[in-house]
């Protein structure tokens, strides 16, 4: 049996639902972080098979995943800074003690 | 063959370092496992006949966003209290295992039109052409632009000491 477009979509299916449970389920916000990079990375795999098995001369999907990349790492960035001057109020990134905004 | 056989073996990689991501108690060893999940991932692209993809996942997600991680979790000493699940943890696995059925379903069960034309090689000229050629992608190219400069300023702003 040959690999074809469900085995890339199942990939990124399952890529996907670990970075969910991750982001759901964990306390550190970093781990958390790294849970939302696994999820854009499974959903820049499911475009890229798209884009491999259904249109493969257009490459929209590529282009696609490209600005992904671009989004994931400026969301690296701002996330990351945004946890750091947390930490650096209130010595903790535990998500659970962060309720500055909660009402 | 061959084919199959380095999609498995990468799909395996893949799968394991992520839940290692996930499962780990020590967040330094989540971070480095994470690297492996994003090299396998730059191997399936090469699989898809996508080696510019590749490369650039190499590039930014190895080279720049995991290094911002492990440098965000130097800075925030959180290693020692490692990396606990909340109170979610149960709800959150069942969320999780109901999106995967669901997903996994809608995939097999759709008929998909899948084309047999073989894919375009090398792509990164045709790739060139779709983001900066005519009728093109040149508009969200600077979006994107004034996004990361955005993102940049944003980033000194928030850790700048007061």
């Amino acid at each position: 049996m040959s690999i074809g477009l469900d085995h890339y979509l199942i990939l990124s299916a399952a890529l996907f639902c670990i970075g969910l449970y991750g982001a759901l389920a964990k306390r550190n916000a970093i781990v958390i972080l790294m849970s939302i990079e696994i999820m854009l990375v499974a959903a820049s795999i499911s475009m890229v098979a798209f884009s491999r098995f259904v249109v493969p001369l257009l490459l929209t999907g590529q282009v696609f995943a490209i600005f992904v990349m671009i989004v994931a790492a400026a969301e690296a960035a701002v996330g990351l800074a945004i946890i750091i001057s947390i930490y650096r109020n209130r010595e903790t990134i535990d998500i659970t003690k962060i309720d500055l905004m909660k009402w | 063959m061959a084919l199959e056989a380095t999609f498995w073996i990468l799909a395996v990689i893949c799968v394991g370092a992520a839940l290692a991501v996930v499962l780990l108690g020590n967040v330094f060893r989540a971070a480095l496992s994470l690297i492996v999940c994003f090299l396998a991932v730059a191997g399936i692209y090469v699989t898809l006949s996508a080696g510019f993809l590749a490369a650039v996942q190499v590039l930014i997600y190895v080279g720049a966003i995991a290094i911002l991680i492990i440098l965000a979790i130097m800075l925030t000493r959180e290693v020692q209290r490692g990396s606990p699940f909340g109170g979610l943890r149960v709800p959150a696995l069942i969320v999780a295992i109901l999106c995967l059925g669901v997903i996994s379903y809608a995939v097999v069960a759709t008929p998909w039109q899948v084309s047999s034309v073989p894919p375009l090689e090398p792509t990164t000229p045709a790739l060139a052409g779709r983001l900066f050629g005519e009728g093109g992608f040149i508009l969200p190219v600077e979006i994107v632009a004034v996004l990361v400069l955005a993102a940049i300023l944003g980033a000194i702003i928030l850790v700048r000491e007061k």
